[in-house]
């Protein structure tokens, strides 16, 4: 594993190392911060000092404290989202794999139906119904990107399914749980992850773009999204404050962007041409 | 052509269908609100006495699929329901929103269409060269920005610092087109540079795919310049995923208008979405969600019908 990432390209060796402080940052954000998430520590909008290494927002909040405690919210709820878009969307796509016949054709044509609805639209619609907390976020967002996971996991599934090794599984009675495990997913692995990066990318942007818009995650928790709307007005004034959490947001993706495209090209076959 | 006919209608009444279905799926959804939308409306402390007036009043008594009958029927006909908010017809402000914002689209792809598949032809014919990899570069970077990033550096650039276009779209049809144009210009370059990056990478990738094709390398074993190659062999064939690509492109900008509208305060159907999930105004979130999902299920089906024309091998059956 060590080893394949040593003769990765230079973009995705970048990747990973930005990923990993990113990460360390969401763990350790309570020892990082100076201040604590949610104190008000000065007037509105001061300018960058010692005291407040980013200034204070809207409302007197340290900004680098917010930005840090951020990293943890914003990455947190992304990344629950997406783990439980594909425990029910892969699930559901090996399952509809194996049993094919009528339960593929009704899940595939429901999937159908839901991506016909342009995925934002149709979570606005929800948030409205069932209000903006954070377990109705990640389910609602869940349930619509589990779609996408859906429809890669079967395709993969498919591939796999009419191996001998599945129908030797098969004949020896083994339970679909077991086919599952041990059988489908040692073998789509790869694809799966590559899908997870590109899904946390998408559902991390969608999160901020609804949280931007004020439906996401809600105050007083920091959020990069909507730190940037809170903020915005100071952009007016020729201050580039407000636009760091996007910058942090941006970052994050790019980075996991370039590993997920070196990832693609790892299991394509395409090794050669990258380097 | 006949078999091209058959398709075509086929697709057609598919595309009917699913609208069909999500017209029920949104209906099913509003109907789940947890309460009732009588007590959103209304508040806790409504007495049992005025909840069933008003719900008398806005025919909630009746059952849902009769409403929902109504509702389709209501649609079908022009009449989208009364805001809950502002008791007014929805149908009364809701032509000028969606022209707005068809207005900005169509003013963001126009920018971004021509350019995309440009840049795209290059990058395909010049693959693995440095202008391949820094557009591969920037592509992979600029699909990574969230939607409100790229407004806010427009607007820090071009409006605050340089002064070049003013940093709010108040456009309104009393406006000269030029004037109009001209406040539309930021929305519409944030737009452009949201879909420009997948719209590139599409084409190119559709571009190469192509370029790998047996007849193509037969041609260029024979002799024949690369120009013809691409205009004679190539292009006939590609018009089909290219178009595609740029249907659903026009398919994520109307998702994406979301977004910008609120940052620039541009008065659109996506601005008026937004504030009327934060007030709650059902009928107008219901409203506006079908009208949304229409134009994404038609530009998807476009895209469809337009790949099956485009495509030589069905137009000139053996």
């Amino acid at each position: 594993m060590l080893k394949t990432l040593w003769s990765a390209p230079l973009t995705a060796k970048l990747g990973v190392l930005v990923i990993i402080c990113y990460v360390v940052v969401a763990v350790f954000a309570p020892v990082l911060a100076p201040y604590k998430e949610t104190s008000i520590v000065g007037a509105s909008y001061e300018l960058w000092s010692d005291e407040y290494l980013l200034g204070t927002d809207n409302i007197g909040r340290d900004m680098l404290t917010r930005l840090i405690f951020g990293a943890r919210n914003t990455i947190g709820i992304a990344f629950a989202t997406v783990l439980l878009a594909f425990i029910v969307g892969g699930t559901l796509g090996m399952l509809a794999a194996i049993l094919g016949g009528w339960y593929d054709l009704v899940i595939g044509r429901i999937v159908d139906i839901l991506m016909a609805i342009p995925s934002l639209v149709f979570a606005l619609l929800l948030l409205t119904v069932f209000g903006t907390s954070i377990p109705s976020l990640i389910i609602i967002i869940a349930l619509l990107d589990s779609t996408r996971v859906f429809r890669i996991s079967r395709s993969a599934a498919m591939n796999v399914v009419v191996m001998e090794f599945v129908e030797a599984a098969r004949l020896r009675g083994e339970g679909m749980a077991w086919i599952i495990r041990k059988e489908l997913l040692p073998n789509i692995t790869a694809p799966l992850l590559a899908e997870f990066g590109l899904r946390f990318c998408f559902v991390f942007l969608f999160i901020a773009s609804l949280s931007f818009l004020g439906l996401g995650i809600q105050p007083p928790l920091a959020d990069w999204g909507s730190m940037v709307r809170e903020n915005a007005t100071l952009i007016t004034y020729n201050d580039i404050t407000p636009l760091l959490p996007a910058v942090a947001i941006a970052g994050l993706t790019v980075a996991v962007n370039f590993v997920v495209d070196w990832m693609l090209h790892l299991s394509s076959g395409l090794k050669k041409e990258h380097q | 052509m006949s078999s091209v006919l058959k398709i075509v209608l086929q697709r057609l009444g598919l595309g009917l269908l699913t609208l069909f279905a999500v017209s029920i799926i949104i209906a099913f959804v509003v109907e789940l609100l947890p309460g009732d939308i009588t007590q959103a409306i209304l508040g806790q402390s409504a007495t049992p006495e005025t909840v069933a007036a008003f719900r008398k009043e806005i025919g909630l008594d009746r059952p849902a699929h009769i409403r929902y009958f109504e509702w389709l029927g209501g649609m079908v006909q022009g009449d989208l329901g009364q805001s809950l908010a502002s008791k007014r017809e929805i149908s009364e402000f809701v032509g000028t929103r969606l022209s707005n914002t068809l207005f900005l689209g169509g003013l963001a792809s126009a920018i971004a269409v021509p350019l995309a598949l440009i840049l795209g032809l290059l990058a395909a014919l010049y693959r693995n060269s440095i202008y391949d990899r820094i557009v591969n570069l920037l592509t992979l970077t600029s699909i990574s920005f969230p939607e409100f990033f790229v407004a806010y550096i427009l607007i820090l650039f071009l409006s605050v610092k340089a002064g070049f276009f003013p940093g709010i779209s108040n456009v309104s049809t009393d406006l000269a087109f030029s004037e109009q144009l001209f406040r539309t210009i930021l929305p519409a370059l944030t737009l452009t540079l949201v879909v420009l990056a997948h719209m590139l990478r599409m084409t190119r990738a559709a571009i190469i795919n192509l370029l790998s094709s047996p007849y193509i390398e037969m041609a260029s074993l024979k002799g024949t310049k690369p120009f013809r190659i691409i205009f004679h062999h190539a292009l006939p064939n590609a018009w089909g995923p290219i178009v595609n690509v740029i249907a659903l492109n026009l398919a994520y900008l109307v998702v994406g208008v979301v977004v910008v509208e609120v940052v620039f305060v541009y008065p659109g159907l996506g601005q008026l979405l937004v504030d009327s999930v934060s007030k709650r105004d059902l009928p107008v979130v219901q409203a506006c969600s079908i009208i949304f999902a229409a134009v994404y299920i038609l530009l998807n089906l476009f895209a469809d019908i337009v790949s099956i024309i485009s495509n030589p091998r069905l137009l000139h059956p053996r």
